[in-house]
C-alpha cells in the first residue's frame, strides 16, 4: 500500500549544535514538510539554505510577526540564507515542488514561539534546480541540546 | 480553458491506505487554464487538504484566487477573514462583495509577469469537516508568494460556506487575472480519522 505522507529523516540533537543537514533528498515527492521542534541560544536568528547555495542574492523573505510590542510586515533580499526567526517553540515549513527544475523554489513557514510570538514566513530561492539538501545554521548560537529536526515528504497523485 | 479533474478516477490511488491520501493533482499545461477544478470528491475523508504551487497572468505583484464549492458562486454564500502581511505593515480585513465568487485566498499567487521561472507563489488550504452535512464548511489557509526582497506577500485566511452540503467539488479561479500560468500546481488530498 503506498503511503503519501511519509518521514524521511529526523535528527535529535544531543548536544547544542551550530548546524544540521538533511542531504541526499530524493525527488520522489511533491513537496517537503520539515518541522523543527526546540531551542534556539542566539540572540538574532537562524537560517537555512538549499544544496549548499550560500550565494546571498539567491534568497528573500518576507514575513509578518505577532509579539509584545505589537505586528510587523517586512522583508528581507540579499540576505546569506534564508532567516529562520527564533526558533525557540516549534517551526514549520512547507517546501513546494522542490523537486521540479523549471521553477525557483517557493516555501511557506509558521513560527510559534510561545516565548516571544508567532510568525508566518514565505520565502524565495532563486534556483530552478531540485533541491537535494537542506541546510540549518544557527547564525549567533546554537540549537539547544533536545531540539528536534524532522522531515517529511508527501506524494501527489 | 478550464481543467476538470474526476479525483477517484484521476488519482489512480483507490487501493491507498493510510490516513492522508492523495486524491488528485493538476498541473497546469502550456495553455494555461482559466480555473483549476476537482470534482466527483468522495466523502470517505474527514479532512480535505490542498496543497497549491500557482501562478496567475496578472502581470502585477499580489494576486489572490477564489476558492468555490459545488459551483457556487453566490458572494452572499462565503465569508473571508485575513491577516496579511506585505513587507510593510500587518492588515486585516474581510471580504463579502459582489463578485467574490468564493472564497477569497489571499496571497495565494505570484506574478504572471516576471520570468517562466519566477514568483510562484505557494498555498496549504485546510477544508475541515468538508462531508458533514449538518453545519456550514470552514476553511483556512496559509499562502504567499516571494520575490527578490522587492514585493511579496504573506497572508492567513478564515473562509466560510454557509452551505450544510457536503463538497463535492473545489473550484480556483484568479481574483483579477484570467488563467492561470503553465507550472501551476494543484494537489488534494484528503484526511481520515480514526
Amino acid at each position: 500500500m503506498p503511503t503519501t505522507y511519509e518521514p524521511i529523516a529526523t535528527t535529535t540533537l544531543s548536544t547544542a549544535t551550530a548546524s544540521v543537514t538533511f542531504s541526499s533528498i530524493s525527488g520522489t515527492y511533491t513537496d517537503l514538510v520539515v518541522v523543527i521542534n526546540g531551542l534556539y541560544s542566539g540572540t538574532t536568528y537562524g537560517k537555512f539554505t538549499f544544496n549548499s547555495d550560500t550565494t546571498a542574492s539567491n534568497y528573500s523573505y518576507t514575513r509578518m510577526l505577532g509579539y509584545s510590542g505589537g505586528v510587523l510586515s517586512d522583508r528581507s533580499g540579499g540576505t546569506d540564507g534564508i532567516s529562520l526567526g527564533s526558533t525557540r517553540g516549534t517551526w514549520i515549513a512547507h517546501i513546494q515542488n522542490y523537486a521540479n527544475s523549471t521553477t525557483y523554489k517557493t516555501v511557506l513557514a509558521r513560527e510559534n514561539a510561545a516565548g516571544t510570538g508567532v510568525g508566518a514566513y514565505v520565502y524565495l530561492w532563486r534556483n530552478t534546480a531540485a533541491i537535494t539538501s537542506v541546510t540549518f545554521t544557527g547564525v549567533s548560537g546554537n540549537f539547544d541540546s533536545t531540539t528536534t529536526f524532522t522531515l517529511y515528504g508527501i506524494k501527489a497523485a | 480553458m478550464p481543467i476538470k479533474l474526476l479525483g477517484v478516477v484521476a488519482s489512480g490511488v483507490l487501493e491507498a491506505a493510510g490516513d492522508y491520501e492523495s486524491i488528485a493533482t493538476v498541473t497546469v499545461g502550456s495553455g494555461g487554464a482559466s480555473s483549476v477544478e476537482f470534482t466527483s470528491i468522495p466523502s470517505t475523508f474527514t479532512h480535505l487538504q490542498v496543497r497549491a504551487f500557482p501562478k496567475g497572468n496578472r502581470t502585477i505583484a499580489g494576486e489572490n484566487a477564489f476558492m468555490s464549492f459545488n459551483s457556487d458562486t453566490t458572494y452572499t454564500n462565503y465569508r473571508t477573514h485575513t491577516l496579511f502581511g506585505n513587507g510593510a505593515s500587518v492588515i486585516a480585513q474581510t471580504d463579502q462583495s459582489v463578485g467574490d465568487n468564493g472564497i477569497y485566498v489571499y496571497s495565494f499567487q505570484g506574478n504572471g509577469g516576471d520570468s517562466t521561472a519566477d514568483m510562484f507563489g505557494a498555498g496549504v488550504i485546510d477544508i475541515l469537516d468538508y462531508a458533514n452535512t449538518n453545519k456550514y464548511k470552514t476553511t483556512r489557509s496559509l499562502a504567499g508568494y516571494a520575490t527578490n526582497g522587492t514585493a511579496g506577500l504573506i497572508g492567513l485566511t478564515s473562509g466560510l460556506w454557509l452551505s450544510t452540503s457536503a463538497i463535492t467539488s473545489i473550484k480556483f479561479v484568479p481574483t483579477v487575472g484570467t488563467s492561470w500560468l503553465q507550472y501551476s500546481h494543484f494537489a488534494l488530498y484528503g484526511i481520515k480519522s480514526a
